[in-house]
């Protein structure tokens, strides 16, 4: 069995998230970049569904060569092998038809990424790559079992649960408790250096999608402490004062 | 030209989020001087989808088809494209739910739309077609511009409120051509809480992290939490020490909510936690230590002892419903 896990490279999630010039850019000075942490889940099931020689996973990153850093710690953490497409990812569509073009040629099973990226928070690129490839995907997931042909997958719906069921190729989106992420070993980190990373040059697609600019929310105002042997003036505010009750 | 606006249903029923779905639909709809569609798939009754003449959807076009009786996405993507297809629409609505996080996407690759997901905001008129969107789990927003002639855009809960318009509602049956390689992803059970208000589009929130010291301790939350009418959350720690369930967690590897209240009881404020709360419009603090960043961004706060504060509001509340 062939997994292809695919991992974005985001700002570490201590960031104070701050932008350049005339706030159109992200202000990457000083930002220590990570797996998505979403990623990271796909990852560890991945390699959880492939032990004992089961399979092997493919880890798949669109990014320039400064992105590499992220791609080891994931060949660490225990994917066997690693892509990297070679271009700035521009709009979901265009990270999203960069991997299904690749998926397409190397003929994976399951396709593994996260729910979103913690940065644009999208969600996007799963569900494009599924439909680009004409295959079932199947959004946040919280537990993946497999047997070699069928899968059986709980995903999340408000609140609740669905069970869903699906054979042959298909394409998930992985929250929390799909797998506990795994912590890099020593032995991890000593092979990750020799296992193969292959680049691949980025196919052109039309751009759908730009972001023009950021903004940042506007400080909230200083909090109206109330004392402990008065909680109930609490309920009084929320009901007269700030009107939520 | 049109818009389009899915409706999703739940249990034959919409909710809340669907009717701020239509509401933002029509409010384009009107920027653009054109009509409101709507597209409901499942078993919906009339009176129903007659609702959602309320919000200014003129006409319903209803899939009542046994085989896409419960959500399959690339199924539904589909039906969803040929009902924009059909009605000419060029801008495709629907709500940033989790079913439709994964729908969005593949209706987008069918329409060679690009997408605008998370949306908070209208789009701007005038010659660019721009959105805001909440970006880094809440920490900031990214306007989205869309250059596609077909536009997809899924909007956040709570974000625009619902607004009546009131047209009579036309219901059309819509029969359309599903493949049956759509269909190879099967719902075999859905397994719903009951009396449980979903957190992802709830109004009112009450949270808890781990100054809660142990899951035995949550009597209280959900006792509050039930008083107001409120969903139940929590911090990260405490959904991995499994005292909660992880889809209560909340923060920029949980959910990101914007509720009208957000009440944290000993939850510290870690950045990470902050991210996915910060737009809550009015944020509670309840936490014994008064240096707590929490109270950095609360509007209101009691520095105190949860075990003795969370009984004594309880109390309160239960007085102020009289
Ligand atoms: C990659 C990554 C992602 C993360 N994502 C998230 C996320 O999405 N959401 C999230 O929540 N966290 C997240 N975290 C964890 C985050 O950094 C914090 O560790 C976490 O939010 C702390 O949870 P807490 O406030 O419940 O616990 P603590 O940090 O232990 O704080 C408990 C608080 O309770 C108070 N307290 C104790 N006893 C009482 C009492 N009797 N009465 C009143 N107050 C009391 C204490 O003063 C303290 O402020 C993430 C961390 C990482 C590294």
């Amino acid at each position: 069995m062939k997994l292809l896990v695919c991992i974005s490279n985001v700002p570490d999630t201590t960031t104070k998230i701050t932008f350049t010039n005339d706030n159109t850019q992200f202000n990457t000075a000083g930002v220590q970049f990570i797996v998505n942490p979403y990623d990271e889940i796909a990852l560890s099931k991945a390699i959880e569904l492939c032990e004992g020689g089961k399979g092997t996973v493919t880890v798949l990153n669109v990014g320039e060569a400064i992105t590499e850093p992220t791609i080891r710690k994931a060949l660490a953490i225990g994917a066997d092998d690693a892509v990297r497409i070679n271009a700035a990812p521009r709009d979901a569509y265009f990270t999203a038809y960069q991997i299904a073009q690749y998926a397409k040629s190397n003929d994976f099973d399951i396709i593994l990424c996260g729910r979103e990226s913690i940065d644009y928070n999208g969600a996007q690129v799963a569900g494009m790559v599924a439909e680009i490839l004409d295959i079932p995907s199947i959004s946040i997931i919280k537990k993946l079992e497999y047997d070699g042909t069928t899968a059986t997958i709980e995903r999340e719906i408000e609140g609740g649960k669905e069970i869903v069921s699906v054979s042959g190729k298909f394409v998930v989106s992985c929250a929390e408790g799909v797998a506990e992420p795994k912590i890099p070993n020593m032995r991890g980190i000593m092979s990750a250096r020799s296992k193969p990373l292959v680049v691949v040059e980025a196919q052109d697609v039309e751009e759908v999608a730009k972001v023009v600019s950021f903004e940042t929310p506007p400080p909230r105002g200083t909090v109206k402490l109330i004392p402990a042997e008065e909680t109930e003036k609490l309920i009084d505010l929320l009901h007269q004062e700030a009107k939520v009750i | 030209m049109s818009v389009l606006v899915y409706v999703e249903q739940v249990d034959g029923k919409f909710k809340k989020s669907v009717f701020e779905a239509v509401s933002y639909a029509k409010a384009i709809a009107d920027q653009n001087n054109t009509t409101l569609a709507a597209i409901s798939i499942g078993n919906v009754e009339e009176s129903e989808l007659k609702a959602l003449g309320t919000y200014g959807a003129a006409k319903v076009l209803n899939v009542a088809s046994e085989e896409l009786k419960t959500f399959v996405n690339q199924a539904y993507a589909a039906v969803v494209a040929e009902a924009a297809t059909k009605e000419n629409a060029n801008i495709v609505v629907l709500s940033n739910s989790f079913s439709g996080k994964g729908l969005a996407p593949r209706i987008a690759v069918k329409l060679k739309a690009g997408l605008i997901d998370g949306a908070i905001e209208l789009p701007t008129t005038g010659d660019q077609f721009r959105v805001k969107k909440t970006a880094f789990s809440g920490k900031a927003f990214a306007i989205t511009e869309l250059s596609s002639a077909n536009k997809v855009i899924a909007l956040n809960p709570n974000a625009f409120g619902v607004k009546e318009n009131p047209v009579d509602a036309v219901i059309e049956a819509f029969s359309p051509a599903v493949k049956p390689t759509d269909l190879t992803a099967i719902v075999k059970d859905i397994v719903r809480a009951t009396n449980k208000i979903s957190l992802p589009d709830a109004e009112l929130v009450v949270s808890a992290g781990r100054g809660l010291k142990g899951p035995e301790n949550w009597g209280m939350i959900e006792e509050l939490a039930s008083l107001l009418g409120a969903a139940t959350a929590c911090s990260k720690p405490v959904s991995d020490a499994d005292w909660r369930p992880h889809s209560e967690h909340v923060g920029q590897t949980g959910i990101a909510i914007s509720p009208n209240l957000y009440i944290a009881i000993g939850i510290s404020g870690a950045i990470q936690h902050l991210a996915g709360v910060s737009s809550s419009k009015v944020i509670v603090v309840i936490n014994k230590d008064p240096e707590a960043p929490f109270f950095k961004v609360a509007d209101y706060g009691i520095v105190g002892d949860a075990f003795e504060v969370v009984p004594k509001l309880i109390e309160a509340l239960k007085t102020h419903k009289g």
